[in-house]
């Protein structure tokens, strides 16, 4: 019954997780912004997330007269349900994981390109033309990027010969881990995994689905309420999970010295975090076409050189 | 030079072979139409085919009211049209109106509103520099950064202008031949401190924008004005400047202080929006060295003309009509007055103002067509339109 009390625990401080990981980009980008963030609810604005979830509770949810009401009240709910269905298969520690899964990576990879369906569903249900204007890029957007990601996430899976998470991290403890060597797939694996990652779930500089100061709020534009607070929720637990995932299979997940491995697992996933929202609060926004070509003519075939070098040195760099 | 043809009745029904395309209405409630705005776009995905741009949300009617008002009410009526750089509009009506009545504006005062001109124009660039990140970066990213730091040292040349004239916006600090608030004790080191931390602060944003790999890409070769596209349709300031055209009102037609502290003219080639934003950027670091030489420079001496005018009926007498332009940081504002004489009392018949923005919106339908949605955001942020003067 271990798993089930796991996966308990684990939503319910992912959920926890990611109101929390919001008050931290918005203090990381007041900072950079040379503000000051949140600061009445609570110490240091600690508090602000749950006035911010009860304010998006009071507000009233509107149904647009020409939307299509099931499929647009679904759509929230399903983008949620594909972002926590992914967390699933990530350890945390040793033992620490709802789903242990033999095709740990798939699971993973599979849920989120699944994600794009409720987006392109909300655009199009919205019946509002920014709304089909960001489903459209978005569904282009995840079909690019979606093989660049599962090309860099193949590497580790080669060199670990194993797709489930945990096979995975022990491998990385009996060698090291696979952003540090074998270096020549891993490293550029890694950084590949990173900016599909980036694109995956919609972040700057590839936030072009829902590029506020074009389409409005792209998809959301039309969602009020609890139904965008899921939408909002659903990426914020994508980049939570991505920087999990890239932390188990780049970083050596819950390895490391001196402290416990939930406590290295934490920390490494809160770094590529913070990483992906300085990087989000940085950098201006591709546009399309170029996004695209960034895709198709760097990242893919970069992805199966990486790929195929991961299998030479499986083959003959006697890994 | 003939000017293009006109191609601002677009008919807008939609045509055999255009059955596919969307209607997009982009704007007047949009994030980044810079004000009220509405640009009709039919859409072949995301290529924009058409582009018929409505201004006249925030038309305000000033030209009629200057009818109604005597020439010093108009000052602060004026200031609300190009509300970012709000002096300078004061700075071309009383301009104008001098002109009208032959009133010698003091020598110190000339310096001062040259002084105020080139602080504004820094501000307003910044302004720009900061909306046109958001434009390309989005209000939740790097542009809200980049957006952040301008508001920061725009403040601080406000806090200058607060200095002088007890307002932040509307400063209602020319008047009739001079201005009406005098310099503050030790306020040429405050203007050296500001610009010393606006100046070091510009090459952090040239790294933000300019050598930024992808606000290079998102801008070269979008938006390219040609010149005669540019001269045609009466473009003028940093937009025609982009487009290899050097002409700049400081130093072609100096008025002010100008013809004693020498304006070097930024220009650029290409007409595109990194060259656009090049030419700003440039002009920010002229404008901080001609603050800094007019500041030293500042001559001592009367601040209005001796004979400054307080009653209406010293108006009675202007008859005539005059044209003046200076160069806004959007570029070419003119005013022109008709003066009624007698019978209209201190009024002006007709006032009628030629707003640099107005311009540089029309050449949207010409440019506008072939680009992607992304790009009609960052050609129009690129143009740095200001509703209040657009619409009037």
């Amino acid at each position: 019954m271990h798993w089930l009390l796991w996966s308990v625990v684990i939503i319910t401080v992912l959920m926890t997780t990611t109101a929390w990981a919001l008050w931290l980009e918005r203090k990381l980008a007041a900072r950079m912004g040379s503000r000051l963030g949140p600061t009445m609810v609570g110490r240091h604005g600690l508090l602000q997330p749950i006035a911010d979830l009860l304010k998006l509770l009071q507000k009233e949810d509107i149904l647009p007269e020409a939307a299509d009401g099931a499929l647009f009240n679904l759509a929230p709910i399903l983008t949620a349900v594909f972002a926590i269905a992914t967390v699933a298969v990530v350890p945390f520690g040793e033992g620490v994981i709802a789903a242990d899964l033999d095709i740990g990576v798939l699971w993973v990879l599979a849920f989120g390109g699944l994600m794009v369906i409720p987006v392109w569903m909300a655009g199009w249900a919205s019946n509002n033309k920014f709304a089909l204007l960001g489903g459209m890029r978005a569904v282009a957007q995840a079909v690019s990027y979606e093989v660049p990601l599962v090309l860099a996430s193949m590497v580790p899976v080669i060199l670990a010969g194993s797709m489930s998470m945990t096979d995975i991290v022990h491998y990385q403890q009996q060698h090291s881990w696979i952003a540090l060597w074998p270096t020549l797939p891993g490293l550029p694996a890694f950084l590949l995994f990173l900016l599909a990652s980036l694109a995956e779930s919609n972040r700057i500089p590839f936030d072009i689905p829902e590029a506020e100061s074009e389409l409005v709020a792209g998809v959301s534009t039309e969602y009020t309420g609890m139904k965008f607070g899921l939408f909002y929720m659903a990426e914020y637990i994508h980049t939570l999970v991505s920087s999990a995932i890239g932390a188990a299979l780049f970083l050596g997940g819950w390895s490391g010295p001196f402290a416990p491995g939930l406590h290295w697992m934490l920390l490494k996933t809160l770094g590529l975090f913070v990483f992906i929202y300085v990087v989000r609060w940085t950098l201006l926004r591709f546009r399309q076409d170029q996004l695209m070509r960034l895709a198709w003519v760097w990242l893919v075939p970069m992805g199966l050189v990486l790929v195929f070098m991961a299998a030479v040195v499986v083959v003959w760099g006697g890994a | 030079m003939s000017a293009p043809q006109p191609q601002h009745r677009i008919e807008l029904a939609v045509h055999e072979g255009e059955g596919d395309l969307m209607l997009v209405n982009f704007g007047p409630q949009h994030p980044s139409t810079h004000g009220v705005f509405r640009i009709k776009l039919l859409l072949d995905g995301e290529i924009v085919v058409k582009a018929v741009p409505y201004p006249g949300f925030l038309h305000r009617g000033v030209e009629k009211l200057a009818e109604r008002l005597t020439f010093t009410q108009l000052g602060p009526i004026v200031d609300k049209n190009d509300y970012i750089a709000p002096m300078t509009n004061e700075q071309a009506i009383f301009m104008a109106f001098e002109k009208l009545l032959g009133i010698e504006v003091p020598r110190r005062a000339r310096w001062m509103r040259t002084l105020f001109a080139e602080l504004q124009r820094v501000a307003s660039h910044l302004l720009w520099l900061g909306t046109f990140a958001l434009d390309l970066g989005g209000a939740l990213g790097g542009g809200a950064t980049v957006f952040l730091y301008c508001f920061r040292e725009r403040e601080l040349v406000l806090d200058l202008f607060e200095e002088v004239t007890g307002a932040r916006f509307h400063y209602n600090t020319h008047t009739m031949g001079g201005n009406r608030h005098d310099l503050p004790a030790g306020y040429a080191q405050k203007v050296h401190a500001t610009l010393d931390v606006i100046a070091a602060r510009l090459v952090e944003y040239e790294h933000l924008t300019s050598t930024n790999r992808i606000f290079d890409v998102r801008t070269r070769g979008v938006g390219t004005i040609s010149s005669e596209l540019a001269l045609g349709l009466g473009l003028t300031g940093p937009v025609l400047r982009a487009s290899g055209v050097d002409h700049d009102l400081r130093r072609d037609a100096p008025y002010g202080a100008y013809d004693e502290v020498p304006v070097n003219v930024m220009t650029e080639t290409s007409g595109d929006c990194l060259a656009r934003a090049l030419v700003r950027i440039r002009e920010m670091t002229e404008s901080i060295r001609l603050a800094r030489a007019l500041i030293d420079g500042m001559p001592e001496g009367p601040i209005c003309g001796a004979k400054a005018i307080k009653t209406p009926t010293q108006f009675k007498a202007a008859s005539g009509q005059v044209y003046v332009g200076i160069e806004t940081p959007r570029g070419e504002l003119g005013t022109y007055v008709i003066a009624g004489g007698n019978e209209r009392g201190a009024a002006p018949y007709r006032l009628k103002i030629r707003p640099p923005s107005y311009h540089a919106m029309s050449v949207l339908p010409y440019v506008l067509p072939g680009h992607m949605v992304s790009d009609v955001v960052a050609i129009l942020g690129s143009l740095d339109p200001i509703m209040g003067e657009v619409d009037r």
